[in-house]
């Protein structure tokens, strides 16, 4: 499938030199554009495509009231200079005030823009996320942002390919996020460095398009740039009747296309891992970086048991900040806060499966959850079936949409020292805020650890 | 972008592994829009205290190292998010390359995008440079970009790639002797990128447009 994507979008090539690609599709958000805008500016250069080109705000913005100014003074700024910048070069903006606005991997799949065969950039490491659609989409740094700007191609030298199959069905309680937390855990934060990861096999196949992007979002967690899974009924059902899909005989002709697009049966990668789904359970994370993680049936892992001297003291590293200590049970853990947010894990299908642990409940006294929509169309779509009311009923708080507390920009964040269990991608060092503490777990692992006071297993909770 | 031939400069070890962008330059620094003044961001959050004051422990705050210009890391650093900030905090804090054993994709690409030479050396010759440079400040090394190879006074000396893969090693190597404008480069293929999509079928270029 990659290769076929690829292929298709050779705009040049010389011998000993990356390729040059084309692209169709230019996400671009505040935080990672202004620079390469301004760089335009100096160069005298223009937009290429203006109209293959999307922007929103996504990072920095107030999940508070969306009525009142922007208080920090740098965040307006920024979230202004996007909004020049696009009216400068004739960009589409999903701004603040937008019903469209969100995440900007997000936004793409919903309105239709991210589809089956396309070559996306987007100056964001969770680009990888779109890759569910059976596209090829890479994350850049400002220069290529720029760079694409400009000529709407990506300078790329071809990647390896990692197949990752994961083999039988989910057992129940085990969710996407589990899938891929547990590849990580096996696999390694640099497992697939250098690799486009092509996730197949049964498990992967059940999975909805919101599962499939929760897996292909967090690929970079595994070292890989670029996440796929071939497109096939889920997909097209998924894009069909989006405002920017294709329409009448040009949804036929895309269809056709699209089916095309199946990797060929026994293509040759250059590594492959076999998962056998069956043996995945619900993850926590321990540590401050996504591979450090065990079922939440397990332990936290005493440092001496790791072999590389490196690792071991990686892992002391990791249990100093976190506070905690080898041989404690991952169910005595007792969060702070309660983070159910981000690209990975603020769809419309992680918000119901949450509610539906939520119902009828309360938070427990210790703890402050809140929950973030990925997008405003999720927000709105998640009010009109009444999911607000139960988060809200149960004590949680309900915002704008945003990126919010998963990288701690905008005023979402942790304090120092807290704990939180959250549904985002990244369990770094002050990612939540400084010194900040985070697990990462599922949607329904976030939302029963905000009732109970501390981590339990999913298998074993009863719906209210 | 400025071209780069050659650098010595004083080595600072930063022995740890897969160290993200969030911990090279935090988030809530990434509001600012302009393209100077994140050498004073980077790694703010180990450089300093949480009252402001410099943390004594931290490598770069030991006295001796705060003039280094190359670094030298362990395993997967660069990883996460993509924020080129973290290159342009590395490169505008005063360092000129950065050695280690292998980087993290995107932050490897943008090094390249900044004429930030990354120099790769296998692993028993980075634990040897890290011995020498956690030593004291006095570790001074050499980078040479034409011969690609690095050396000191005392006798260490190794040849390195900038990419594992060796085409891509040899192509990156001249845009950073040569300093070269990658997006002037791409704009030479004009009509090749105009053929391109003058041969896209219809379906395609219709959607995106809503009607
Ligand atoms: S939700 Fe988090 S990971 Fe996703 S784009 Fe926003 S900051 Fe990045």
């Amino acid at each position: 499938m990659f290769e076929k994507i690829w292929d298709a979008h050779v705009v040049h090539r010389e011998e000993g030199k990356p390729s040059l690609l084309y692209v169709d599709l230019h996400l671009v958000h505040e935080v990672t554009s202004a620079q390469a805008f301004e760089g335009l500016r100096l160069a005298g250069r223009s937009v290429r495509r203006p109209d293959l080109t999307i922007a929103t705000v996504d990072h920095n913005v107030p999940t508070t009231d969306r009525g009142l100014p922007i208080r920090d003074e740098m965040s307006r700024k920024q979230i202004e200079a996007l909004k020049s910048n696009c009216e400068e070069f004739g960009i589409q903006l999903y701004g603040m005030e937008s019903d469209r606005q969100g995440i900007v991997h997000v936004i793409g799949p919903e309105l239709g823009y991210t589809r089956p065969g396309l070559v996306i950039v987007c100056g964001d490491s969770h680009t990888s996320t779109h890759g569910a659609f059976g596209a090829f989409a890479m994350p850049v740094g400002t220069s290529q942002v720029e760079h694409v700007l400009a000529t709407q191609c990506l300078v790329q030298a071809k990647l390896k390919t990692m197949e990752v199959l994961v083999e039988g069905a989910l057992p129940a309680g085990v969710t996407a996020k589990d899938i891929i937390l547990g590849i990580i855990g096996r696999i390694g934060v640099d497992g697939a460095v250098g690799h486009v990861i092509e996730f197949a096999g049964e498990a992967i196949r059940a999975l909805s398009m919101e599962g499939r992007m929760t897996v292909c979002n967090m690929s970079i967690e595994a070292g890989a740039r670029v996440g796929m899974i071939a497109p096939d009924e889920t997909t097209f059902e998924y894009v069909r009747g989006r405002p920017y899909a294709p329409k009448d005989e040009d949804w036929d002709a895309a269809v056709e296309a699209w089916r095309g697009l199946r990797t060929d049966p026994g293509a040759a990668f250059d590594k492959s891992v076999v998962i056998d789904a069956a043996e995945l359970e619900p993850y926590v994370t321990w540590g401050t970086n996504p591979g450090m993680v065990v079922p939440v049936t397990g332990r936290v892992p005493d440092p001496a048991s790791f072999s590389s001297p490196a690792d071991r003291a990686a892992a002391e590293q990791a249990l100093v900040y976190m506070d905690l200590k080898p041989g404690t049970l991952i169910q005595d853990i007792r969060p702070d806060r309660v983070f159910i947010g981000s690209c990975t894990n603020a769809r419309i299908e992680d918000l119901r499966a949450a509610a539906e642990i939520v119902r009828g409940r309360k938070t427990h006294e210790d703890v402050r959850a809140m929950v973030v929509p990925g997008s405003t169309r999720v927000k709105l779509q998640a009010e009109q079936e009444g999911l607000d009311k139960i988060f809200s009923e149960a004590g949680f708080e309900w915002r704008e949409a945003g990126c919010s507390m998963c990288l701690g920009m905008n005023p979402d964040i942790l304090a120092p020292g807290e704990r939180c269990a959250s549904t985002s991608n990244r369990n770094f060092e002050g990612r939540q805020g400084k010194g900040g503490r985070t697990h990462l777990v599922s949607p329904q692992m976030a939302a029963a650890a905000a009732i109970a006071g501390r981590f339990v297993d999913i298998r074993e909770w009863e719906v209210a | 972008m400025e071209p780069f031939k050659k650098t010595t400069g004083i080595v600072a070890p930063l022995d740890r592994l897969n160290v993200d962008t969030d911990s090279i330059v935090p988030a809530r620094f990434l509001k600012r829009i302009e393209m100077e003044g994140w050498g004073e961001t980077l790694f703010f959050d180990w450089r300093f205290l949480p009252d402001g004051r410099p943390n004594p422990e931290f490598v770069l705050n030991t006295p001796g190292y705060k003039d280094a210009s190359i670094l030298v890391v362990g395993r997967n650093f660069g990883s996460g998010s993509s924020r080129e900030h973290a290159v342009w905090a590395l490169k505008q804090y005063g360092f000129r390359a950065i050695i280690a054993p292998s980087l993290a994709d995107i932050f490897h690409k943008n090094c390249f995008e900044n004429g930030f030479v990354p120099v790769f050396l296998p692993e028993e010759r980075i634990r040897e440079l890290m011995r020498k440079a956690k030593e004291g400040p006095g570790c001074v090394l050499t980078v040479d970009l034409e011969r690609c190879e690095v050396w000191d006074e005392e006798g260490f000396r190794s040849t390195f790639v900038v990419h594992h893969d060796p085409e891509t090693h040899e192509f990156r190597r001249l845009t950073l002797l040569n300093g070269l404008d990658e997006i002037a480069l791409t704009l030479q293929q004009g009509e090749k990128i105009g053929d391109f999509e003058s041969k896209r079928p219809g379906w395609l270029t219709r959607a995106g447009s809503e009607k």
